[in-house]
């Protein structure tokens, strides 16, 4: 039986504001299985972004359920959700967040400096994942000197080294023209491939379409999913 | 892990290299003055305390007078009111351990073309103990000495200068001299004892038996009698005892009664020297406290610039977290970075406040000491405050929001 990786039961989301609470995700409910490929799509202030947090666990949900591989993130501490965010979940963002001042090489091993690993072991895999995504040459090099596209095929490098069992993307093409656009998702179809869980968030089709499943967000709500899963193959022994 | 963030730490600092130094700077030069100001307290109050121990330690002087003569009181040490006597009978006292009667005067002294006039002071072999006072050649003189009144003497170091020539190709000893037209064989040379608190010249002085002095130098008034008789007491403990058995004592052999005037005075020159040595200790406090003002300032101008910090590296953080930092991970981050430059400014300082402090005491021949305690109080000091000042903006940075973090721009 398949496992599901991403479980979210009447999830709701609502900000805080002067003129009150205001609601971003209202009863949000979707699972999504070992070795999926799921694009989230929608207009802006869709609420998809916000979904992409909590999903990443850098949020916290208002109310309901969400269970990330089996673990409960509401009831998690602090340091436990930080150990999630460092080697459960691969984050690729839009914006390539590679810290400036760090080589290439120190940046795609700076998770595994907060997962305790030694320099040498540290190198040697982040290394590895460079020449993965065909940067070797340049592991030395510093954010500024290399292209937007080179740029995120690091942070796909530092999403992956790890080795996580989920790669969240919030709008990885954004940022690049097509014809990047069209390398970087080929790389991610290689991951999924490979059999690592995807979800992604974009507003392209043609990027969604590289997806197996297509998740569409209206008004704080899943208004269309092309794979959602039936609920007799929720029958798994989690919860 | 923690070799990865110093390592980190270090390239921090390294970013912005103008803003670490004018952090540092503040840190250095707390320190520095902190360096320096010890090393000048802690020299004053050695060498106040040198002079201390040059004039003996638990020591009493009792001086004869003031007596009344006609209503008006002369000075203190003019009427001869104590004798020998006196002094061995203080030497029966419990406690006392030395006692020298002393008289003094002034002596001209002569030896081949060279003259000099210094202070004689007669007294007995004892003298030599009680005040600590060594030769650096020669033999003190003896008991039998004082008792047949023979004509030696030990000579200062700067009657030695001046009678002998400064060059040392005279050796002193056994040559004789004349004081006051009489021939002395001189029997030894005083060690030199340097300045008094007020600043005599304690080497400006010969020391002849007491006998001697009565007898054959200052002609004699009245027998036996003497200035001042130094009492030496067993330990600090007994000081107060000492001084009131002194009291007494004498009242009762000067036939003294209650109420009335004595003809004598007891001082203790411990209890004014060690007011000295609590002044000196008290300027030495209170420049270290002074100085210890711009370790703060030094301090606070690490947690604005850490402040600073934390706010430009904002999306650096949310990163961070996004990627697994757990709050500590990157509290210890910013804490290693202000303890670092801490650190590093403490360092500079210390060098800088010891080269200044070699410099003063090359310059002003003040007495200076760096002590390893002063460094390392300066040290933990700036260490603590490292860590106390950047504190609070490494926690700022550790509750940030990773989200907000993020968006940061």
């Amino acid at each position: 039986m398949q496992q599901s990786v991403i479980e979210v039961n009447h999830l709701y989301k609502a900000y805080q504001t002067a003129a009150g609470d205001f609601p971003v995700l209202k009863d949000v409910n979707l699972q999504v299985l070992a070795g999926d490929y799921v694009a989230i799509m929608g207009p802006s202030g869709s609420g998809k972004s916000t979904f992409m947090n909590i999903l990443g666990c850098l949020d916290m949900p208002t109310a309901g359920n969400y269970v990330l591989d089996g673990y409960a993130v509401a009831t998690m501490a602090a340091d436990q959700v930080a150990k999630v965010r460092n080697q459960t979940i691969g984050f690729v963002f839009q914006g390539f967040n590679l810290l400036a001042r760090a080589s290439l090489l120190d940046n795609v091993a700076l998770p595994l400096v907060y997962a305790g690993v030694s320099k040498e072991a540290r190198h040697a895999r982040a290394s590895l994942l460079l020449e993965k995504v065909g940067l070797s040459k340049h592991m030395h090099s510093h954010p500024n000197q290399i292209s937007g596209g080179q740029q995120q095929r690091v942070a796909i490098a530092r999403a992956l080294v790890n080795q996580p069992r989920l790669i969240l993307a919030d709008e990885p093409t954004g940022n690049l023209d097509s014809t990047t656009s069209e390398e970087i998702m080929a790389i991610f179809d290689g991951l999924n491939q490979e059999g690592i869980t995807i979800v992604l968030v974009t507003h392209e089709t043609d990027i969604a379409e590289h997806a197996k499943r297509q998740v569409r967000f209206l008004d704080g709500r899943i208004v269309q999913d092309t794979g959602a899963v039936a609920s007799t193959v929720i029958g798994h022994d989690h919860v | 892990m923690f070799s990865a963030m110093l390592g980190e730490a270090w390239h921090a600092m390294g970013a912005n290299r103008l803003r670490t130094f004018l952090t540092m700077l503040g840190m250095v030069i707390g320190v520095g003055a902190v360096v320096l100001m010890m090393a000048i307290g802690q020299g004053a109050e050695a060498s106040v305390k040198r002079s201390i121990s040059a004039m003996g330690s638990h020591l009493f002087v009792v001086l004869s007078g003031p007596p009344r003569m006609g209503g008006a009181r002369t000075a203190t040490g003019n009427a001869p009111s104590l004798n020998v006597r006196d002094a061995n009978a203080i030497g029966e006292l419990y406690g006392v351990v030395g006692v020298a009667p002393v008289t003094m005067g002034k002596g001209q002294v002569v030896y081949a073309s060279n003259n000099w006039n210094t202070d004689i002071i007669g007294t007995t072999a004892e003298y030599m103990d009680i005040r600590g006072w060594g030769l650096s050649a020669g033999y003190p003189f003896s008991t039998s000495d004082t008792r047949s009144a023979t004509r030696v003497a030990l000579l200062g170091k700067t009657v030695v200068q001046n009678l002998f020539g400064e060059e040392d190709d005279v050796d002193p000893i056994g040559k004789t001299i004349r004081i006051n037209q009489r021939p002395f064989v001189v029997l030894g040379v005083l060690d030199s004892k340097g300045q008094t608190l007020d600043g005599r010249d304690q080497d400006d002085t010969i020391i002849v038996p007491l006998t001697t002095a009565q007898r054959k130098l200052f002609g004699n008034q009245l027998p036996g009698t003497v200035r001042q008789i130094m009492v030496q007491a067993e330990s600090d403990n007994v000081m107060s005892m000492v001084e009131d058995a002194l009291n007494s004592l004498l009242n009762q052999r000067h036939n003294i009664r209650e109420g009335a005037d004595s003809d004598f005075s007891v001082r203790n020159l411990t209890a004014i020297a060690n007011s000295a040595a609590e002044t000196a200790r008290t300027m030495s406090l209170l420049l270290g406290a002074i100085a210890s003002v711009s370790l703060l300032v030094g301090g606070i101008g690490i947690m604005n610039i850490m402040l600073v910090s934390v706010t430009e590296r904002t999306r650096e953080i949310g990163i961070r977290m996004a990627i697994g930092a757990r709050e500590r991970d990157i509290l210890m981050q910013f804490l290693l970075e202000a303890i670092m430059i801490s650190i590093v400014g403490c360092l500079i300082g210390i060098v800088i406040g010891v080269t200044g402090a070699v410099l003063v005491s090359v310059f002003t021949q003040a007495e200076v000491i760096v002590s390893s305690a002063s460094v390392l109080i300066a040290f933990s000091v700036a260490a603590s405050i490292g860590v106390f000042f950047g504190f609070y903006p490494a926690r700022k940075a550790a509750r940030l929001n990773p989200i907000e973090a993020l968006r940061y721009q």
